[in-house]
């Protein structure tokens, strides 16, 4: 493949077997500037053939600039991208080999939905009845075996968006790269597509990009999460990884819920939130005396089976509950920190069986493993 | 969904040698030089000529010193200046009523007061002129309502521009009171507005950028309008009038020169008032706004269908006097109809041939115009080929804007006539009226094919590139079947406007050129006013119905061509 060796981004660990021989698509040091804003620094990030990965991040965090990077749709300032191990980074769109799935669909609305899937056929110049077995395939594919006569706008959103699969998948691209697919969908629509865009993938094996601010969706579509933050890559790692075990306060704040507080270690392993001291695991072992962020997240709360015993266990105030529909999510004001508060989720279950209420005072507990160190300016938190 | 589907390994196509980006490029590059011809170059030549004297010496600001120091020229700016300011106090406060009307009244029938008020723009600017002449001149049937006054001079220019400037006012108001938030009405009602607080506090603040517009859009036409001036005008001079005098008449092209450069600067204020204002007009109406319903109140409605059928009624009126006149013996003695006045060759020498001319250079500049326009348009907007091309194009199609046709005239006058071009050979050929035309209608032109371009989904061009399909495919598979109303609304545009247009063309016709609009003038000259009313007539006929086609053509043909844009399947 690519005998040039490039040295492994720092910074970025990558989880599971990541070797030079499988990246499909390698990114060196890419970065891209509009003006004096850098919308990528230096970018390294290599994925893996058959991989679905996806790239995480709030709106303007440079994710859709690296996808259009990628496509080649927006050339790239510094850096190198090489695709099945040919440097792509400066070819044309079409000299490059992937197919595009863009939030709006844009589906020609002129053409049917056949001619729609067929177009980028016909350019191969096949004969007819060739491109017509293909597009039957596809359409069969995405669900829709029989609309291929219908326009367009005649059709659903979900529907467009399948379309709009089919016809990035018609010409076999190696890579499929996917712009905020689901975001302009209902909520069940979405859901629905997400698994089936997921099954499809895995079935071709076809190595897919996708750009989302949804981490809900990130977290069950991904074999890996790229957690992106103003320009730069926070994190790469499996959705279990990213969930459990956010690296930055970044990705802790914006995968799932958070509650930080100030803390200060006092011994190893051991931090004071105003008053209340709280075990720690902190396998970066902060330096006693060194201001920190504790992060917990909310259903990592213990309310049951809490005797002497139970490492970090405190009374607190129930100060106020929220319904969610399966669970309600309380905030905990501790006795001995009155001005601290601690967002706790309570599952209905817990709710009937304890008759958990608001202004009730009650013994909790978090484990010392729910914890996160990080630290204290949120936000830079690179470690 | 099936299972085991087939899929080919996937070949880069790696023999493409063509590159996209530099044909786009390329294509960008032809269209600079293009719009470098046929609207930079003859605007710098006007400009470079009005510092030079007679033989071409740079003589810096004398010839503006001259202007300026030399009753007999300076008078007549001061007479633009009064005619114009006097014209649009009329027509504004006019048109914001018919406006209203259209807009804000359950008043019936608006379609057709909106057609009656339109008239105007399908007629030559003079045939409002001639039918003043008819209606207020010596033998006219309504002298007497003048009070002695001659309508030849300052009274007949004003009658002339406030009807032939009128539907140029009542679009843009249209377009301001159209959009209306009903929620601030709403509002205003439940907290028990009045009337009258209302209208001052919602309705004209919510209007304003277009009445200042429509002032400056008025102003700017009235003050390098030719046609009125010259039919009507007497001794009373104008800029414009000055302008064919300086360069036709005295062959004084230094002098032209400035007068051209003086009809520039309303024009460009014009320009930058309707920039400011669109950027405000804008942000005025958000996406959240509900339309407004005007209320059913049988007495507004009443007051607003007298009001419309007085105004709407003159326009037509007018208008009507003038092909009536064409159809009668000898005005005012005898009154018998006849088709005498449209055998043209009596008082002109080309007979029909100049209104064949008009046809033919309509009809050229309406296909290469809507072609050129829209490949353009689509140049600057979906290609991301030479960023600097691309924006230098954009400002030169954005010129001719804040060029009026006589100063766009006179600018090809002084480049296409100078020794030294080797394009001189173009002049006073039909070609050359049919570039000139293309050039003075371009911008409005380009905005209608750029907003049509910004509605189309932005990612056309990235999908078809995933796809290894070159773009100029999607554009013509894609692109323009989907513009195509739009297409044909820039050609009937450019057709109609063509087939009018006096002021840029004066300059530039030759012998075996002539137009029907220049044809107007020249028997008007000549004292033949029945033939000259006959000759607008055919050209406002021929506008009409070409008009009334389109939209006959756009309901049914098109239509069905546009299947694709109903939700539901038929």
């Amino acid at each position: 493949m690519n005998s040039v060796s490039i040295p492994l981004p720092q910074g970025v660990p990558l989880d599971g077997p990541a070797h030079h021989e499988d990246a499909y698509l390698r990114i060196v040091d890419l970065t891209k500037r509009f003006g004096a804003f850098t919308a990528l620094d230096r970018i390294n990030l290599e994925i893996h053939r058959g991989e679905f990965v996806c790239f995480l991040g709030p709106s303007g965090c440079g994710k859709t600039t690296l996808l259009r990077a990628v496509a080649g749709l927006d050339q790239q300032d510094d850096g190198t991208i090489f695709l099945d191990g040919r440097d792509v980074s400066r070819a044309e769109p079409s000299q490059r080999d992937f197919g595009i799935v863009f939030q709006s669909y844009a589906l020609f609305p002129n053409l049917t939905v056949a001619r729609n899937v067929g177009y980028g056929l016909v350019n191969r110049k096949w004969p007819r009845a060739k491109v017509a077995d293909r597009v039957r395939e596809l359409l069969s594919l995405v669900g829709l075996p029989d609309q291929g006569e219908k326009y367009p706008l005649q059709l659903s959103g979900g529907q467009q968006q399948r379309v709009a699969l089919a016809r990035a998948l018609a010409t076999s691209p190696g890579l499929l790269l996917l712009d905020e697919p689901l975001s302009a969908l209902d909520a069940k629509v979405r859901v629905r597509l997400r698994s089936e865009i997921r099954a499809l993938q895995k079935r071709l094996g076809v190595t897919t990009i996708m750009v989302t601010h949804d981490q809900e969706e990130a977290l069950a579509m991904a074999d890996r999460i790229v957690v992106m933050n103003s320009g730069r890559i926070e994190q790469v790692g499996s959705p279990e990884t990213i969930y459990r075990t956010p690296e930055t306060a970044f990705v802790s704040d914006f995968v799932g819920h958070m509650t930080f507080l100030d803390a200060k270690v006092v011994s190893p392993g051991k931090v004071d939130v105003g008053g209340l001291v709280f075990a720690v695991a902190d396998p970066r072992g902060f330096l006693p005396g060194t201001r920190v962020k504790l992060a917990m997240r909310p259903e990592d709360v213990k309310t049951r089976n809490i005797d002497a015993g139970t490492p970090n266990a405190f009374e607190a105030r129930i100060e106020s509950l929220a319904f969610l529909g399966a669970f309600c999510r309380a905030t905990l004001v501790p006795l001995a920190s009155p001005k601290t508060c601690i967002a706790a989720d309570f599952s209905t279950n817990a709710m009937r069986d304890l008759r958990i209420a608001i202004g009730q005072t009650r013994c909790v507990a978090f484990p010392p493993e729910a914890f996160r160190l990080f630290p204290r300016e949120a936000g830079e938190g690179r470690i | 969904m099936s299972t085991g589907l087939v899929f080919p390994a996937s070949g880069a196509a790696s023999r493409m040698t063509i590159n996209e980006r530099q044909i786009a490029g390329l294509f960008i590059a032809a269209l600079c030089l293009v719009l470098v011809l046929i609207i930079a170059l003859p605007l710098w030549s006007l400009l470079s000529k009005s510092f030079e004297s007679a033989d071409g010496t740079f003589v810096g600001l004398n010839n503006y010193l001259t202007y300026f120091t030399t009753p007999t020229l300076f008078v007549s700016l001061q007479n633009s200046l009064i005619v114009a300011a006097i014209s649009t106090a009329i027509v504004i406060p006019l048109a914001f009523a018919y406006a209203y009307a259209l807009t804000r009244t359950c008043m019936p029938a608006k379609g057709l007061f909106y057609a009656f008020a339109l008239l105007p723009i399908f007629a030559p600017s003079l045939l409002a002129a001639i039918s003043l002449v008819y209606i207020f001149g010596n033998q006219g049937f309504l002298g007497f309502l003048l009070l002695g006054n001659s309508v030849y001079g300052p009274i007949g220019i004003v009658m002339g521009e406030v009807l032939s400037t009128f539907p140029h006012a009542l679009l843009i108001l249209v377009t301001a009171l159209s959009l209306a938030d009903g929620r601030l009405y709403e509002a205003a009602a439940a907290l028990g507005t009045s009337k009258a607080r209302v209208f001052w506090t919602i309705t004209l603040p919510g209007a304003r950028f277009g009445v200042i517009n429509a002032t400056f859009v008025v102003f700017t036409l009235v003050i390098t309008d030719f046609g009125v001036p010259k039919v009507i005008g007497g001794q009373y001079e104008v800029l414009a009038t000055d302008a064919y005098k300086q360069v036709v008449g005295q062959q004084n092209f230094s002098m032209g020169a400035v007068v051209g450069m003086i009809l520039l600067v309303p024009a460009v204020i014009a320009f930058i008032v309707d920039k400011i204002a669109k950027r405000h007009q804008v942000a005025l109406l958000s996406a959240r706004a509900v339309p407004f319903e005007p209320p059913a109140n049988r007495r507004v409605a009443l007051t607003y269908l007298l009001f419309c059928l007085v105004a709407g009624g003159i326009i037509v009126g007018t208008y009507g006097v003038a092909v009536w006149a064409s159809l009668i013996q000898y005005w005012p003695y005898n009154l018998s109809l006849t088709l005498n006045n449209y055998d043209f060759a009596n008082v002109e020498p080309g007979g029909w041939q100049p209104y064949f001319n008009s046809l033919t250079m309509a009809a050229l500049v309406s296909i290469i115009g809507s072609a050129v326009v829209f490949c353009g348009a689509y140049l600057i907007e979906k290609t991301n080929a030479f960023p600097r091309g691309r924006a230098i194009a954009q400002l030169l199609a954005m010129l001719p804007m804040a060029v009026p046709g006589l100063v766009l005239g006179l600018g090809y006058v002084f480049f296409f006539n100078a020794s030294w071009n080797p394009l001189s050979f173009l002049y006073g050929t039909l070609a050359l009226l049919v570039i000139n035309t293309l050039a003075h209608f371009y911008t409005v032109s380009h905005l209608t094919a750029l907003t049509a371009l910004k509605q189309i989904d932005g990612e056309f061009e990235a999908v078809s590139a995933s796809l290894k399909v070159p773009f100029w495919r999607t554009f013509g598979a894609v692109t323009v079947p989907i513009c195509a109303p739009t297409i044909l609304d820039i050609a009937v545009y450019m057709f109609v406007n063509a087939l009018t247009t006096v002021s840029a063309v004066i300059f530039l016709y030759g012998t075996e050129s002539k137009l029907a609009s220049i044809a107007i003038v020249h028997m008007d000259e000549a004292g033949a006013s029945a033939s000259a009313a006959a000759m607008a007539t055919v050209i406002m006929t021929t506008a009409i119905g070409v008009k009334l086609t389109h939209l006959v053509l756009a309901h049914t043909i098109f239509d069905r061509l546009q299947r694709w844009r109903c939700r539901t399947a038929t």
